[in-house]
C-alpha cells in the first residue's frame, strides 16, 4: 500500500499530511514556518511521517502547496493551495460547493464543483485586512493569546464597530477603543465581525452556494465560526482538521497521480 | 519550408516596429533639442488625420509614460509627481508625463518636445484633466472633440439612422473648428488633397490591422496579443496616416499570412488560447506574460488592441471622394467602438470566442486606471452568465510597481491554469 504526502507551506504555519490508498489521514504535523522555509517543509514532512509510524520509502509521491510550494525541494510537483483547499474540503464534506479558506495573510473564497475542481475563486488583494493577520494584530494589541480570542469575543454583548479596513491601523483603533474604556470582549467581537463582513463579501463574489466549508487556521477560532454562521444565516462545515485542508488536498492530488500512473496505456488498472 | 525565408518573415513585424519606434523617439529628441513643439494627442481618437495634414509632429503621452514602466524607471517619475502633490491613486500615465514635463522632457528613450497644441477626445475621462495641466503650464490651445458614446450596450446607431447622422454632423463641426485652430497654430492653409493622401494611408493601416487580428484565429496563434500585439498597436497609433505605417501593416499582413499558411505559431506548444481584457502590466511586462506561457497559455485576443487603437480594429475605410464627411463618420464609429471595447469587451469576446477557440478570459483591472477597470467585475459576471468560459481576475497596475505583487499574481494564475487543465482533461475523457 503506497502512501502520498501533501506539504502546505503557508505564510505563518507549515502543515504536512500523509494519506494511505484508502484516502485516510495516517499522519499529520503543524509547525511555525519561520524564516527558513525549506527547513520548515522538511521538518513538517518528517514530523508527519513520524506521526504515521511509516517509513519514508513508502511515500511514493509528494506535492507541495501554499506560498512556499516551490520550496518543498523534496516534492515531486506543486499545486496551488486554492486547488488543494477545494479538493480537501470536498473530500471531507462531499456536498461542499463553496470554500472559505482563512489563513495567515490570505482569505480565499472558492467555488468548487462536485468533484472538487475549482469553478471560481476570489481573494483579498494587496492587503491583509480580513485575514488571520488581522486577528494577530488584535491579539498583540490586547495581549491575549490567539486561541483565547474567539472564546473571549463570544462573551461580548455590546460589540464595538471596527471601521478601519487596514490591519496595521486596526491595532491603533483597538487601542483607541481601549482608551475609551470599552471591554476587551466587545472590542474583540467587533474585530471578528469586521473580518466576517469582508469574508462574506468575498464569498458573495464567487456565489454563495448551499454548503460552505470553512478551512484554514482561522477556522479553529470558535468566535470566527460563530460570527460567520450568524452573518451567513447557515452553519458552515468545520472539520477538526480544517487547518490541514490544503495539505490534505495536496496529498489527495498526489494519490491521484500514484493511482493514475498504475493504469497501463489503453486500459484500466 | 525555406529556412532563410522563414527566418526573414517570422518576427519581422516586431523587429521593424521596434526599429521604427526608435527612429520616432530619435526624431522627437531632435525636435526637443531644437526647441520645436509637438501636438500632444491620445490613442483613443488622436485625430492624426488632420494633424498630419498640417505636418504636425505628434507626441502620445500615454506611450511615453508606459515606456518609463517598460524600462523600469516609472517609479522615479511617479515619485516626482507625488512630491508635487499628485495622489498615489490617480492615473500613473498622467503622473509620469507630469514628472517628465517638470524635467524638461527627460525620457529613457531620449527627450520629448513640449506641447504646442493638445487634441483630445472624451473617450477617457482623464484626458481632459490631463490636457488642462499642459494648458496651465504652457498656455497652449487645447481642443476637445466630444464623441457621442453608445447610449446602451449593444444598441449602436449606423449611417442612415437619424441619431447617427446628427452625431456625425456634430463631430464634423468640431473637426472644422480643429482645422481652423491648426491653421492659426501652424500658419498653413488646410489642404484637402493632403488630407485625402493621409486618409488613404490610414485606410491601408486599418484594413491591415483588422486582417492581422482576424488571422490570429489560426491554430497555433500567430502572435501573442499581449506582447507582440502591443508593438503592432504602437505602430498603429504613432505612424497613423503615414507611408511608413501603411507599409508596415502591408508587410505585417504578409508575415501573418505566411505564418498561417505554414502552421507557424508564436508558441511551440500552445495548450490554452486566452483572451486578455484590460491594460497590460507594464512594470513586469515580459514576466507577466511568461506566467501564462509557462503553462502553454497564449493570448490570441486582447481588448487593449481594440480600444487603445482608437477602434481601428474595425478597419473603417474612409471615402476619399468626400474626406471630411467620411472622417467625421470614421471618428464617430471608431472612437465609439473604442469606448465600447473598454466598457463591454465581453460582447466581442462572446461573439468571437468560437472563431478564436478561446479557452479562458483574463481580466486585468489596474489600480491607477478606473476608466478601464471600474466595471470589470460586473463585466466578468456578465461573461460568466452568458457563457461557460472560465475567467481569471487579477489586479495590478500599468505603471506603479508598488502595487504589482508577482507572487500573489502567480498564485492566482497557477490556480486558473490548474482549473483549465482539469477542465480539459475531463473534456478529453468525455466527463
Amino acid at each position: 500500500m503506497a502512501l502520498s504526502a501533501g506539504v502546505d507551506v503557508g505564510s505563518t504555519q507549515t502543515k504536512a499530511v500523509i494519506i494511505n490508498e484508502g484516502l485516510e489521514i495516517v499522519g499529520r504535523s503543524l509547525i511555525d514556518t519561520g524564516a527558513n522555509v525549506v527547513q520548515a517543509a522538511e521538518k513538517a514532512y518528517l514530523n508527519a511521517l513520524n506521526d504515521s509510524g511509516r517509513r519514508e520509502e513508502e511515500v511514493t509521491y509528494v506535492i507541495g502547496t501554499g506560498y512556499g510550494r516551490y520550496k518543498v525541494t523534496f516534492g515531486d510537483t506543486q499545486v496551488t493551495e486554492i486547488s488543494c483547499h477545494g479538493r480537501g474540503a470536498v473530500h471531507m464534506f462531499p456536498k461542499t460547493r463553496t470554500v472559505l479558506d482563512m489563513g495567515g495573510q490570505d482569505t480565499k473564497a472558492i467555488s468548487v464543483s462536485e468533484t472538487g475542481e475549482i469553478v471560481d475563486f476570489c481573494m483579498n488583494d494587496k492587503c491583509a485586512a480580513g485575514t488571520g493577520r488581522f486577528l494577530g494584530a488584535a491579539s498583540m494589541a490586547l495581549d491575549i493569546p490567539l486561541d483565547k480570542l474567539g472564546p473571549t469575543a463570544l462573551k461580548s454583548e455590546k460589540p464595538v464597530k471596527i471601521s478601519t479596513t487596514c490591519t496595521v491601523f486596526a491595532e491603533s483603533e483597538v487601542l483607541s477603543w481601549l482608551g475609551k474604556g470599552k471591554k476587551i470582549q466587545d472590542i474583540l467581537l467587533g474585530v471578528h465581525k469586521s473580518i466576517s463582513s469582508r469574508s462574506i463579501s468575498l464569498l458573495r463574489r464567487v456565489g454563495l452556494d448551499d454548503e460552505i466549508t470553512f478551512t484554514g487556521g482561522v477556522a479553529k477560532n470558535i468566535g470566527m465560526v460563530e460570527v460567520l454562521n450568524e452573518n451567513l444565516g447557515s452553519k458552515m462545515n468545520v472539520s477538526d482538521d480544517s487547518h490541514f485542508m490544503g495539505a490534505l488536498g495536496a496529498a489527495l492530488f498526489a494519490m491521484d497521480h500514484i493511482k493514475t500512473s498504475r493504469i497501463p496505456a489503453g486500459g484500466e488498472a | 519550408m525555406n529556412d532563410t525565408l522563414k527566418k526573414e518573415m517570422v518576427g519581422r513585424g516586431t523587429r521593424e516596429g521596434a526599429a521604427l519606434f526608435r527612429d520616432w523617439f530619435q526624431d522627437l529628441t531632435e525636435k526637443a533639442k531644437n526647441g520645436e513643439t509637438a501636438a500632444y494627442v491620445f490613442v483613443m481618437g488622436s485625430i492624426a488625420e488632420i494633424l498630419r495634414t498640417f505636418d504636425l509632429p505628434m507626441v502620445f503621452p500615454e506611450i511615453h509614460s508606459l515606456q518609463t514602466a517598460v524600462r523600469h524607471v516609472a517609479d522615479d517619475y511617479l515619485n516626482v509627481a507625488e512630491d508635487y502633490g499628485y495622489s498615489p491613486d490617480i492615473c500613473g500615465y498622467v503622473k509620469a508625463d507630469f514628472a517628465m514635463q517638470m524635467q524638461n522632457g527627460k525620457h529613457p528613450m531620449g527627450q520629448i518636445p513640449k506641447p504646442g497644441i493638445a487634441v483630445l477626445t472624451n473617450a477617457c475621462n482623464t484626458y481632459l484633466k490631463w490636457a488642462e495641466i499642459w494648458e496651465r503650464i504652457y498656455e497652449v490651445p487645447m481642443v476637445s472633440i466630444d464623441v457621442p458614446a453608445t447610449r446602451e450596450a449593444g444598441t449602436r446607431t449606423w449611417p442612415g439612422d437619424d441619431q447617427f447622422e446628427r452625431e456625425k454632423k456634430y463631430i464634423k463641426a468640431q473637426l472644422m473648428e480643429l482645422i481652423e485652430i491648426c491653421e492659426d497654430h501652424t500658419g498653413k492653409k488646410f489642404d484637402i488633397d493632403r488630407l485625402r493622401e493621409v486618409l488613404g494611408h490610414v485606410n491601408t493601416m486599418s484594413s491591415g490591422w483588422k486582417r492581422v487580428l482576424e488571422l490570429n484565429q489560426s491554430r497555433p496563434s500567430l502572435f501573442n496579443a499581449l506582447t507582440d500585439g502591443t508593438v503592432y498597436l504602437g505602430m498603429s497609433n504613432v505612424f497613423r496616416g503615414t507611408p511608413e505605417g501603411a507599409e508596415f501593416f502591408t508587410r505585417l499582413v504578409e508575415e501573418m499570412e505566411y505564418m498561417s499558411a505554414n502552421g507557424i505559431g508564436t508558441l511551440t506548444d500552445e495548450k490554452y488560447r486566452l483572451s486578455f481584457i484590460g491594460v497590460p502590466c507594464y512594470p513586469i511586462f515580459r514576466r507577466f506574460n511568461e506566467m501564462f506561457t509557462e503553462w502553454g497559455g497564449s493570448f490570441v485576443m486582447s481588448s487593449y488592441l481594440w480600444f487603445a487603437s482608437g477602434g481601428s480594429n474595425l478597419g473603417f475605410q474612409y471615402d476619399l471622394t468626400d474626406p471630411l464627411d467620411s472622417l467625421s463618420e470614421g471618428v464617430l464609429i471608431s472612437v465609439r467602438d473604442a469606448m465600447d471595447s473598454m466598457f463591454h469587451p465581453e460582447l466581442t469576446v462572446l461573439n468571437n470566442s468560437k472563431e478564436y477557440n478561446i479557452d479562458g478570459v483574463v481580466y486585468h483591472p489596474i489600480k491607477s486606471c478606473r476608466t478601464t477597470s471600474a466595471g470589470m467585475a460586473d463585466n466578468r459576471r456578465a461573461l460568466m452568465e452568458n457563457s461557460d468560459l472560465p475567467s481569471l481576475f487579477i489586479e495590478s497596475d500599468m505603471m506603479d510597481s508598488r502595487v504589482v505583487t508577482e507572487a500573489q499574481m502567480k498564485n492566482r494564475i497557477d490556480a486558473f491554469f490548474e482549473g483549465l487543465a482539469s477542465r480539459k482533461a475531463k473534456a478529453t475523457i468525455g466527463v
